[in-house]
């Protein structure tokens, strides 16, 4: 008997002990690692926070090592480049900020760091600690570029044989006399072309390039913040911001409803000197073509010059505001991402007064010949934080930036409070 | 008896010359919102929010519910410079809304000045035209 109680005495302790164990090491999980259940996802794949609450995040790009960067609108503590490292725990942790310019693109690539600014393109040397060698001192290769306060961001991407392309927006709607005035006139041809509404082609290694060092590459894109260079099909991918107001300034060619859904938002297949027909046309998608923009003469129906310019390869809902694009090029995921884009979009203000939408993350299957092979599914969503919104001040987080890490992960950015989701898959 | 007649007939008189002059703060609100709806929300949002980066909110701000000679050269002149309001930097022009009638800067701006929580003085009608007749007098000016 006496043994018996002993026995049971002393499972009890052991129990008592494991136990607590059990519980102390679940505890420990949740503080090392926390997931975002507000994020929807396909199954098996999980969010993981990787910052709360960073700053006016807009793009991002990760080392080989898993380092984030991330570039700020706006300065945080005089930065405008946040490094993450995650530790031991797969935590988080700011290891060091710099760059005295805030702006919005960011890449790394073989052993550089790309940024820039809204006017200018620097790179940043990494040593072989993954350390940046020069943060105060960058090497400017890129000067001159305008920036006119309206879609200033110069959204940058490299190919494989040492050039960066340089977005360049156009400070305007639609190419008016008077920007945003109903009833001016779009003027013809658009002086706003010759330096602006394009893509530039630099060198990667030389210093202080004007626009007479650049080449040309692409014109008539009203804005691209979203863009990739595709290695597969060795071609220049765009993602534009479609043009506003239609309803506003020709109401009695589009109603608010028409005006909510047209133009649509065009992804574009860039090649060398491709035009793609800003301000003088947009896309209907209702229609399946370019029309004649009604600043030019455009009547909801006439192509005029449009039938000739670069279509999409792809036509998104109006207004939804693309602000990254992204070849996924990692083993981590299931086959059918391999090669396919993600798209991360803002989220729409021209939709009022009807609901907002966009605010997610979007995959576009590709094949083999550098064109989706099937519809777009949205990837990730619940970035709004509620059913539905009337305007974007009251979404909870912005989808804004868009990066892949050497295991496959992806990372999204949020451009209201700067919270940072890297998303992983789990088969199990 | 005459007397208080004419008296009577003369403050009634004003009484109708004021209404006239001064409708209701209602009239004015449901005026202001149609001429809101048509011209601004598109920008500046169903509740006056704006939009992060670009187009500024209405709320919130001593520039609209703050000194009316400023706002209303705003509308007139439109607006394309830094602008940062509670911390945050807005990017989009504002295109000149001059060819708004008087009346309905008036409407438009005593309907944003007490609208989206702001309570402010509304604007007059008299108010949009001594800044017009100045702006047009300055534009003279400088073409001379």
């Amino acid at each position: 008997m006496k043994q018996i109680l002993l026995l049971f005495a002393f499972s009890g302790v052991f129990c008592l002990y494991s136990c607590a164990n059990d519980t102390a090491t679940v505890k420990q999980n949740q503080e090392k690692i926390s997931y975002d259940n507000s994020i929807s996802l396909p199954v098996n794949f999980k969010a993981q926070i990787v910052v709360e609450e960073l700053g006016k995040n807009r793009h991002l790009a990760i080392n080989t090592n898993g380092d984030v960067f991330v570039k700020l609108e706006k300065l945080r503590n005089g930065s405008g480049i946040v490094q993450l490292r995650p530790d031991k725990n797969g935590i988080y942790q700011e290891v060091n900020s710099f760059c005295t310019y805030t702006g919005t693109g960011i890449v790394i690539k073989n052993g550089y760091l790309y940024a820039s600014s809204d006017d200018e393109v620097f790179r940043y040397k990494f040593n072989a600690k993954n350390e940046i060698e020069n943060p105060d001192s960058p090497e400017k290769i890129v000067t001159g570029l305008l920036s006119k306060r309206q879609h200033a961001s110069k959204a940058i991407s490299l190919d494989d044989i040492g050039n960066i392309y340089v977005e360049v927006g156009a400070p305007s709607n639609a190419c008016q006399e008077k920007d945003r005035q109903k009833g001016s006139p779009g003027m013809d041809p658009c002086p706003i072309l010759e330096t602006a509404g394009g893509i530039w082609q630099f060198k990667v290694d030389k210093l202080n390039q004007t626009y007479a060092d650049g080449f040309h590459y692409v014109t008539g894109i009203r804005h691209v913040v979203g863009m990739d260079w595709n290695n597969v099909s060795n071609d220049l991918y765009l993602m534009q911001h479609g043009r506003d107001q239609l309803s506003q300034f020709f109401p009695e060619m589009y109603t608010e409803a028409q005006n909510a859904e047209i133009p649509a938002e065009e992804f574009f297949r860039a090649k060398k000197s491709s035009d793609f027909g800003w301000p003088y046309c947009f896309f209907d998608p209702f229609q399946n073509k370019k029309l004649l923009s009604p600043e030019y003469g455009g009547d909801g129906k006439n192509q005029g010059r449009c039938a000739d310019k670069g279509q999409p390869i792809m036509a998104f809902p109006g207004h939804w505001a693309p602000n990254d694009l992204m070849f996924y090029t990692g083993n981590q995921f299931p086959a059918k991402y391999k090669n396919g884009a993600f798209i991360a979009f803002h989220g729409s203000w021209n939709r009022a007064p009807l609901k907002q939408a966009g605010y997610n993350v979007v995959f576009v299957p590709f094949g083999a010949d550098g064109l989706p092979n099937g519809k777009y599914e949205i990837f990730a969503d619940g970035f709004m934080g509620a059913e539905s919104i009337v305007s974007p001040g009251d979404a909870k987080h912005r989808p804004c930036g868009l990066s892949q890490d050497a295991d496959g992960s992806i990372y999204i950015s949020d451009s209201k409070v700067g919270k940072i989701w890297k998303i992983n898959y789990q088969s199990k | 008896m005459k007397i208080v007649g004419v008296s009577f007939s003369i403050v009634f008189a004003c009484v109708m010359f004021m209404s006239f002059q001064q409708p209701s703060q209602k009239v004015i609100m449901d005026r202001g919102k149609i001429v809101y709806e048509k011209n601004c929300l598109s920008c500046h949002q169903a509740d006056g929010s704006g939009v992060p980066r670009m187009n500024p909110p209405l709320r919130k701000t001593s520039w609209v519910t703050g000194d009316k000679q400023r706002l209303i050269t705003i509308i007139l002149k439109g607006m394309d410079e830094p602008l940062e309001i509670n911390g945050e930097d807005f990017y989009n022009v504002m295109a000149p809304h001059d060819f708004l009638k008087d009346q309905e800067i008036a409407d438009v701006l005593s309907y944003v000045r007490n609208s989206f929580g702001n309570k402010s003085s509304i604007v007059n009608v008299t108010e949009v035209r001594a800044v017009r007749a100045v702006r047009a007098k300055l534009l003279a000016k400088n073409k001379k």
